[in-house]
Parts: C-alpha cells; structure tokens; sequence
C-alpha cells in the first residue's frame, strides 16, 4: 500500500513538472523553427512533393532505418519465440463463402493499392510502411480463407534480406559520394528528375528507398502472421 | 461549433468508450476488438486532423494486423481472463 502511495505521489511530482514545462506553449502551436524550414526549403532539397515523406526518409532517413532495424528485430523474436522443427497449419476448415470469395476477389486490387501507397510515396500520403503493411493485411486474407496456404518461403526471405541490404547499400553509397550516410547522391550529384517534380520519376532515392522499404515491412509482417497462424504438429515439439 | 467539430468529438469519445470496454471485458477476444475500434476512431480522428500519412499506417497496423495477431495469441492460449480476487479497479486501470 506504502509503494503504490508512493508511486502515485511520484507520478503526479513528474506529471505537474512536465506540465508546468508544456503550458508555455499553446496547444498545436508550432514552436520549432525546424519544421519551417523542412516546408519551405522540401521542393529544392529532396524534390519530393509531401514534405512528410522527405522527411521520412531524406531528412531523417537514419532514423527510418533504425524503424526498419526495429521491426526486422521483432519478427527475428516472434520468429525465435514460436520456433519448432516441424510446424504446420492445423485449421481444419475453410473461410466461409463470403471470406473465400473476397479474397480471391479483392487480393489482387489489396496488393495493387499497397504498392500503389509505396511507389507514389512522395507524392502521396502513404509511403513504405503502410504500403507494406496493407500487401501483409492481403496476404493475412489469404492465411484466414484457406487452410492449405502458405506463403513461399524460398522467396520471401531473400527478399526481406535484399531490401534490408539495399537500403544498407543506397546509404553506404551516398557515404561514398557526398560524404555522409544516406546522403541523396541521385537528387543532389545526379541531379535526377529536376523538371518533373511532382511526377513520379523524381525526388532522388526516396521512391526506390520506399519500394525496399515497402518490400521490407510487407515480407516481415507476413513472416510474423505466418509464424503466428502455424503450429507444432500434434505429438512433436 | 461547426459540425466538424461535434463529429471530431464524437469519434474522441467512441474511442475513450472503446478503450474502456477493451479494459473491462472479460473476454478477451471482445476486447481485442475494442482495441481495433480505438485504433479504427483513432485513424478517423488523424484524418480529421489533416494527417492522412499516420491515418493509414494507424487503419492497416492498429486496426487490421495487431488485432489479428492478438486473435492468434488468444486461440493459442485462453479465451477468458481468469478472475483475480480482492484486486480493485484502479490495479486494472
């Protein structure tokens, strides 16, 4: 009882402290001068055309992958967790009518608008973690309506590993050129896609960044559900 | 008031409603669907507030695959929250 007094105590000590810190600033009031700059200076310095994803991915493009690194660490640990020599799916019936039918109806436009979110990342909302997440909420369809799916393991890992690489890479490589990581070699030295901004071929590396991205967090949360719907065999461990 | 307002309102207090139901219920697989409801009024209301980008990832990752993922778990484990005695609400909240 004396600890949880105590812990309450403390806890309103921190809250009043944090608020008598915060009331100076009105609420949803900008007092960075940061932000303004990212609005102002976006066009001429990343080309893309939704400052959010410029800076995503350009202006905090280390950050990102450190998200990136965050999410592979989480499925490597459910992967860990959950792991047996042999498990297989153990449903024994199929999805319902209407679930079988409109997975096999609406897979293909659920995979078509989640690249769709991260290929036009920069010019749309969206970008590589939605994206991804919506081809993984398609891919869970798929995992729900059948009992005897399962996703291509051959394939799915490499690719995970290759995105994660690449992004490594485009980094290393801008280390290379301009001289320091992430650096956006193919807006700033290359000067790629100048005159179409707003298009879809421009803003430097932050689509290809995205797609890998999209590729990543798609293959990872797929990994997860997969790892999540299959169960060890009756009898073995 | 404009009506923007009264429904940006509505959407905060489905989603406090929703996170108390998602606490109280017992059954737990009800209450993996009270958080997907919080996730889903929580992606409305970041629309409302002109921030499409968090609005999906908050649809597709909070209300889509963390409530499936939260189903997995329960059909591997129990359905039912056991019930503690002489613990009171405020342990809970």
């Amino acid at each position: 009882m004396v600890k949880r007094i105590l812990a309450i105590v403390f806890i309103l000590i921190i809250g009043l402290w944090m608020a008598k810190g915060l009331d100076q600033v009105s609420f949803g009031e900008d007092r960075m001068l940061v932000g303004k700059y990212y609005l102002e200076h976006v066009k001429e310095d990343t080309g893309a055309v939704n400052a959010v994803t410029a800076v995503v991915v350009n202006y905090r493009g280390f950050d990102t992958l450190g998200e990136v690194t965050v999410l592979f660490i989480a499925s490597t640990g459910v992967a860990a967790l959950l792991w047996r020599k042999r498990r297989e799916r153990t449903a024994k019936t199929d999805g319902s009518v209407v679930l079988t039918t409109g997975a096999k109806l609406l897979l293909p436009f659920v995979m078509l608008f989640g690249s769709y979110i991260f290929i036009h990342g920069h010019l749309t909302p969206g970008g590589g973690f939605p994206g991804g997440a919506t081809i993984a909420t398609a891919f869970l369809f798929l995992y729900l309506a059948f009992t005897v799916y399962e996703i291509d393991h051959k394939l799915f890992e490499p690719l995970e590993g290759i995105a994660g690489v690449g992004y490594v890479t485009l980094g290393l490589i801008g280390l290379a050129i301009g001289g320091y990581f992430l650096f956006d070699w193919i807006w700033q030295s290359w000067g790629l896609g100048k005159e179409n901004i707003g298009r879809l071929f421009s803003a430097g590396f932050i689509p290809i960044i995205y797609i890998l991205i999209g590729l990543k967090v798609g293959t990872e949360l797929t990994g997860i559900i997969d790892n999540m719907v299959k169960e060890p065999e009756e009898g073995g461990q | 008031m404009n009506c923007i307002q009264c429904v940006e309102y509505i959407i905060v207090f489905l989603m406090i409603i929703s996170a108390v139901f998602a606490v109280e219920w017992r059954d737990l697989l009800a209450a993996v669907v009270g958080m997907a409801a919080v996730s889903l009024f929580a992606s409305i209301a970041f629309f409302f507030l002109q921030a499409p980008d968090v609005a999906m990832v908050e649809a597709s990752i909070g209300a889509a695959l963390s409530a499936a993922v939260f189903i997995f778990a329960i059909k591997r484990t129990e359905r039912y929250e056991s019930e503690e005695e002489g613990i009171g609400w405020w342990v809970r909240w």
